[in-house]
């Protein structure tokens, strides 16, 4: 009986298999990493905002604290969005007539509130608290980064579950004194003379932190 | 197990058996075969889950199915979201910290006052009041439910004339020609119909309007009013007084057909000084006796220490003897009582007379005016008045001279006579409510302008030509004095959801004030009586919830001689119309979390029922479930029967409040309407009723039977979970048990930390052991600052629920329907098992609540694959949703049954106006995942939050749970076990607390203090 399949099907069986094998993985990786790209998380993707606010020129160009907006930082789980009052305070002053402002003229005229893009989106079954971790010596730009160089607001950090564990593993990596909770830019070597982790370590014993890894701390 | 006591065999076998000491079911008492059976599955009611069998090839087609497209639910990109900032921000709003309000809640004819939590604008949850008389920190189920009935769905939300959306300028154009035409004649021809006036503002406004027309007539019908109190209290002392009774001060007390322990608006104080006076302590163990003598079985009477079930008829009988007994001169029938009655009577007297100055009687609203003017005359008699009772002068702002009945009745005849042109209804639902004899509905007809201010659409209001959406109470101004006099400032939590207004506006415009608010009409009214500072008082009042200086004062009085001939003894079956322990008259139909409360004795859930005794049921050959058809002088309603152990014999009860037809969504159609036997003759029973079947049965929604886990017990391998003992026996031998009693007295738990078998657990035993935190098998990481613990006083339990709804309430907790409720797939984090003892006509009662035991050795833990229940370093028996996959095996490992499954999507995630009641600091649950009870650990998480803030530990009796929260009696402790000061700690050092299957060595965080009774031992055993 004649054979049915020539000599060379026993390398192209081969060869598809392997073949199939690197597409269904590239496949995979490449789901994997649009996944994790900053398409689908957003990292580094400034947003067009109803008004261009600018954290630069008002953090590093005027030098205005985290706290005289975001005022709730230290108190609650939200650090706060300012209301357009909290604008106004100063724009009532300066900037009266600036085309750009109009948006925030009309909002407080109204009182209608500014819809901003929202940046920090956790999922609903997460609870973020930003009073304890500012109590505890996170710093805004450990997570936020150098808000004081983003002319747009953007997201910084994926805020994904493996990225917030990084810090709730090891928190002596990102602690900072009291100080320096509201720092951007911060150098533990430049400033106090010690590493990140020398520094970290010693404030995780001075202020009790804990590593918290159990399910409870973020989900209820 | 769903049709309860449906096959006839089973009736036979009941006859004469005994079983086990504890039981909950007839079927269980029986142990028919098909009762095992259905325990023999491990989750009877997870056992028909799918109605069709389906083959291996699609079982597996849907598997690779759903595993496919289960990794593309972690593919979503995000959606955008917009923050909408506030634009000028309120004073002290900071967004996700909840603000905490002072207001009051009017309902059946009283007030309690409550604090409620508000997240942004949004009032979410309710709590007591500390302040408020009627509260004292607690609440009953009601007010916690009447958050739901603000975001219901089916609330009127607009003015409708004649079914077309229409103005309130318009109602007030039509109204006030009609007030101003009859205002030449006196006001004649205009009427006005609220319910029992509890607002001294509303009651200023009626006062002025009857002043300014006086032939205008404003009638007042309560469903569940106090007219037969009230008729006592003339009796007894010529006037009409309430009896504001000082249960804590009591050391006998007895309930006269009457349920005050639950049912009203006073039972939250109740409870609560009757449950202080209870409470066994190692150093503590002095307690009131609690007598009950009732007809049909209410949780008051479980709560007794003896109780004596009688016709309700034959109470007054009861009581005349009793006084005479005691030396009251009254007039007594004739016969004797039975041997047992008589017995009971005796010793009850006995204990009377020996507690002079301490004793207690309260009777039932239901019972006759001579019940009532007995009692009062048996206090004075015993000098308890101004001990034990205060009479107060009433508390009703208008109308408290009113008999409910007759003031309905005549304007109802008047209404057909033709004497009323314009008929405005303040609330309530008279078409649906009103007694049958009145013939509202046909009445109503008559009446050329006839408007119902009401906060639902409902039977009267289709047959009124204006329908007038109400504000609910969080969302009004207004006040509210409770049964004490106590004056709270009604204050709204939110502005009107729709186009509501209130009986203040109505009135306003009647008075030609039209344009004056609530919020002036009341502040009017307070500050013609306290114009001195009035602002800061105001503010004052609106922060404490309650106004100083408001309570009545106590009156002084003397029982006059009881002259009412005894009537003779009537034979027969009698029939007794009673509100309902979750839906009261009816007004809670349509709120799906008073639906699916099961009821405190009956475990019955959307549902009302023929209640009957078992002998009873067995003489008229009928079975749970059985559609029967009960009538008496001619009028019938035909509803399912439910064989209720230690019902009285001879007697039918019928829970009023079902059978809605124009109630919503939620309460249409469900059970059956009990209104049309009640007449203004027959307000709440008489004998001479028949039942004969009515062809068919229907089955009942009662969880009695779910979540089973000690039915297998034995007297060999008796597991002893609900343990109940004697004062006397406890004072001579302190312990949850009886010597030698039970499996764990001869084996003591298993410690599996005494003979380390690993190095690793040797090595966690020394280290923990210097510690002193407990030890955990599955866990090395232990938090040596706090371990949370509960104690549940099983003495203090009187079964209300309320903790229940609480726990819904907070934990935003999904309705699941009678259907689902059927299938045992309740997701009620907390319930209370009921156990009967003893003989099936005459059984003792007892509670016991079980939430999550939070075990430290946790069978669930052990068996997820996913790890999405784990267990935290304090303790916590975790529960993770988002990873949770609903293979369910930790339900199955639970031995204490705990664990809830969303079998389907329960909760309502398209309701926009539901939406607005979910507490923001809880997941909302999808279908497909377990939850269970987490110790309110968003609570926890609040309390810890403010103390590292503060630089400093949570504080003794900073968490309270929520249900811990609602409790009237405090049989809840909840707290850190690590601090031996704590109370949870004291609680747990008690000898009488125990585990529930501490054999198990799950070591249960939750324990019971076992339940003491005070048996009178002149009673020779249970009477």
């Amino acid at each position: 009986m004649a054979q049915i399949f020539h000599e060379s099907f026993n390398s192209l069986a081969k060869v598809s298999i392997a073949v199939a094998a690197v597409l269904g993985g590239g496949v995979v990786a490449i789901a994997w990493q649009a996944n994790n790209s900053n398409w689908a998380t957003d990292v580094d993707v400034p947003k067009e905002q109803p008004v261009q606010f600018s954290h630069d020129h008002h953090v590093q160009g005027l030098g205005i604290d985290c706290r005289y907006c975001h005022t709730s930082v230290e108190d609650a789980a939200s650090a706060g969005i300012p209301s357009t009052k909290t604008c106004m305070s100063c724009h009532s002053q300066i900037w009266t007539n600036a085309e750009m402002l109009k948006v925030v003229r009309d909002s407080y005229a109204k009182d209608q509130s500014i819809p901003w893009v929202r940046l920090h989106d956790l999922p609903e079954f997460v609870y973020f608290n930003h009073s304890v971790h500012v109590k505890k010596g996170v710093g805004c730009e450990s997570c936020h980064g150098r808000v004081d160089q983003m002319p747009l607001m953007w997201k910084e950090n994926t805020l994904n579950m493996g990225w917030c564990l990084d810090c709730h593993r090891n928190p002596e990596d990102v602690l900072r004194p009291k100080e320096d909770i509201f720092a951007m830019g911060y150098d533990p070597v430049a400033k106090y003379g010690k590493t990140q982790s020398e520094l970290g370590h010693e404030l995780a014993v001075a202020n009790h932190v804990k590593t918290l890894t159990n399910c409870s701390t973020c989900h209820r | 197990m769903n049709d309860q006591t449906t096959d006839a065999p089973m009736r036979t076998e009941l006859s004469g058996k005994t079983g086990k000491d504890y039981w909950k079911s007839l079927e269980e008492y029986s142990g028919t075969e098909r009762f095992k059976e259905w325990l023999q599955r491990e989750h009877p009611q997870a056992a028909d889950l799918l109605a069709i069998a389906p083959d291996r090839r699609s079982v597996l087609q849907l598997m690779g199915a759903s595993l496919a497209l289960a990794g593309f639910n972690a593919c979503t990109k995000q959606p955008e979201e917009r923050i909408y900032a506030y634009a000028k921000n309120p004073e002290a709003m900071t967004p996700g910290t909840p603000l905490y309000f002072a207001t009051a809640m009017p309902w059946a004819g009283g007030a309690i006052g409550v604090l409620v939590e508000n997240h942004m604008g949004r009032p979410t949850k309710i709590e007591g009041n500390e302040a408020h008389p009627a509260s004292l920190g607690s609440t009953d189920s009601f007010a916690q439910a009447s958050v739901l009935d603000l975001y219901d769905p089916d609330r009127a939300t607009s003015v409708k004339r004649r079914g077309r959306v229409s103005t309130w300028d318009d109602f007030f154009g039509e109204l006030r020609p009609a007030v101003t035409i009859a205002s030449s004649k006196q006001g004649e021809g205009v009427r006005v119909l609220t319910r029992g006036v509890v607002s001294p503002s509303v009651g200023a406004q009626l006062s002025a309007l009857v002043a300014a027309h006086p032939k205008l007539q404003v009638h007042v019908w309560e469903p569940i009013h106090r007219d037969n109190a009230r008729a006592g209290s003339m009796l007894a002392f010529g006037r009409d007084l309430a009896v504001h009774a000082h249960h804590g001060k009591a050391k006998v007390l007895v309930s006269l057909d009457g349920d005050f322990l639950v049912a009203g608006p006073e039972s939250v104080r109740a409870a609560r000084e009757f449950a202080a006076g209870r409470k066994v302590r190692k150093d503590k163990t002095d307690m009131n006796r609690l007598y009950a003598v009732e007809s049909c079985t209410t949780a008051t009477g479980a709560t007794a220490d003896h109780r004596l079930a009688m016709r309700a008829v034959d109470v007054e009988g009861f009581v005349r003897r009793l006084a005479l007994r005691l030396g009251v001169a009254v007039q007594v029938p004739q016969g004797a009582l039975d041997e047992r009655s008589q017995r009971f009577l005796e010793a009850l007297a006995k204990d009377l007379e020996a507690n002079k100055g301490a004793a207690l009687l309260l009777p039932g609203p239901w019972q006759g005016p001579v019940v009532h003017a007995l009692a009062h005359a048996i206090h004075d008699k015993l000098g308890c008045i101004g001990q034990t009772v205060e009479m107060l002068p009433p508390f009703e702002s208008f109308g408290a001279e009113v008999d409910n009945a007759t003031s309905i009745k005549s304007l109802c005849d008047d209404m057909r006579a033709g004497k009323v042109q314009a008929l405005v209804v303040l609330g309530g639902n008279p078409l649906y409510d009103a007694p049958a004899d009145c013939d509202f509905a046909g009445a109503l007809a008559k009446v050329p302008l006839r408007a119902h201010l009401t906060t639902h659409e409902n039977e009267t209001s289709r047959q009124c030509d204006w329908l007038l959406p109400e504000h609910h109470y969080l969302e009004a101004w207004g006040d509210a004095s409770a049964s004490d006099g106590t004056v709270s400032i009604v204050q709204p939590l939110i502005a009107p959801l729709y186009n509501s207004k209130g009986a203040h506006d109505i009135l306003a415009t009647m008075l030609d004030k039209a344009g004056q608010t609530a919020y002036d009409a009341v502040r009017e009214h307070w500050k013609a009586k306290r114009p001195d500072d009035f602002e800061a008082q105001w503010r004052r009042w609106l922060h404490d919830g309650v106004v100083p200086g408001t309570r009545a004062k106590a009156v002084a009085v003397a029982a006059k001689a009881i002259v009412e001939p005894a009537s003779a003894a009537q034979k027969g079956l009698e029939v007794q119309l009673r509100p309902d322990p979750t839906v009261w008259d009816g007004r809670f139909a349509n709120n799906g979390w008073q639906q699916e409360l099961p009821k405190p004795i009956s475990k019955l859930t959307w549902d009302n029922t023929v209640q009957l005794a078992p002998a009873t049921a067995k003489a008229l050959g009928v079975a749970t479930g059985d559609l029967v058809e009960v009538s008496i002088g001619g009028r019938k309603v035909v509803g399912p029967a439910w064989i209720a152990p230690g019902h009285a014999a001879d007697s039918l009860t019928i829970h009023l409040g079902y059978g809605r037809v124009h109630a919503g969504k939620v309460g249409d159609g469900v059970g059956f309407d009990a209104y049309p036997l009640r007449t203004t003759a027959m307000q709440w029973g008489a004998t001479g009723a028949t039942l004969a079947k009515a062809g068919g049965s229907m089955e009942l929604a009662s969880t009695q039977e779910h979540d089973d886990y000690d039915a297998f017990t034995t007297e060999a391998t008796k597991r002893n979970i609900v343990r109940v003992r004697t004062i006397d026996r406890f004072k001579a031998e302190p312990g949850s048990l009886e010597p030698g009693q039970g499996h764990a007295a001869h084996h003591g738990p298993t410690d599996i930390f005494e003979k380390p078998r690993t190095a690793e657990m040797a090595a966690l035993k020394a280290k923990k052991e210097a510690t002193g935190a407990p030890l955990q098998a599955y866990d090395s990481r232990v938090s040596e600052d706090y371990q949370w613990g509960m104690v549940i006083d099983l003495n203090a339990c009187t079964g209300c629920s309320a903790c229940i709804t609480a726990c819904v309430a907070e934990n935003n907790i999904a309705v699941v329907g009678k259907e689902q409720v059927m299938r045992g797939r309740e997701m009620h984090w907390l319930r209370i098992d009921r156990y009967f003892k003893g003989d099936e006509n005459d059984p003792e009662m007892h509670h016991q609540p079980i939430p999550c035991m939070q075990c430290e050795n946790a069978p669930c833990e052990v068996v997820c694959p996913v790890g999405a229940t784990s267990h935290g370093p304090e303790g916590l028996n975790e529960m993770t949703y988002n990873r949770c996959v609903g293979t369910r095996y930790c339900s199955n490992n639970c031995p204490y049954k705990v664990r809830r499954f969303n079998f389907l999507l329960y909760s309502d995630w398209a309701t926009e106006s539901l939406k607005m009641q979910r507490n923001p600091d809880v997941s909302v649950r999808s279908r497909g995942v377990m939850e269970k009870c987490t110790y309110c650990v968003q609570r926890i998480s609040h309390a810890r939050h403010a103390a590292k803030r503060e630089d400093r530990k949570i504080r003794e009796g900073e968490v309270v749970t929520a249900c811990q929260q609602a409790c009237p009696t405090e049989a809840i402790a909840f707290g850190n076990i690590l601090d031996k000061a704590s109370r949870v700690s004291l609680l747990k050092a008690e000898p009488h607390n125990y585990g529930l299957l501490e054999e198990l060595n799950t070591k249960p965080r939750t324990t019971f203090l076992a339940k003491v009774q005070n048996r009178n031992p002149e009673l020779d055993g249970r009477a």
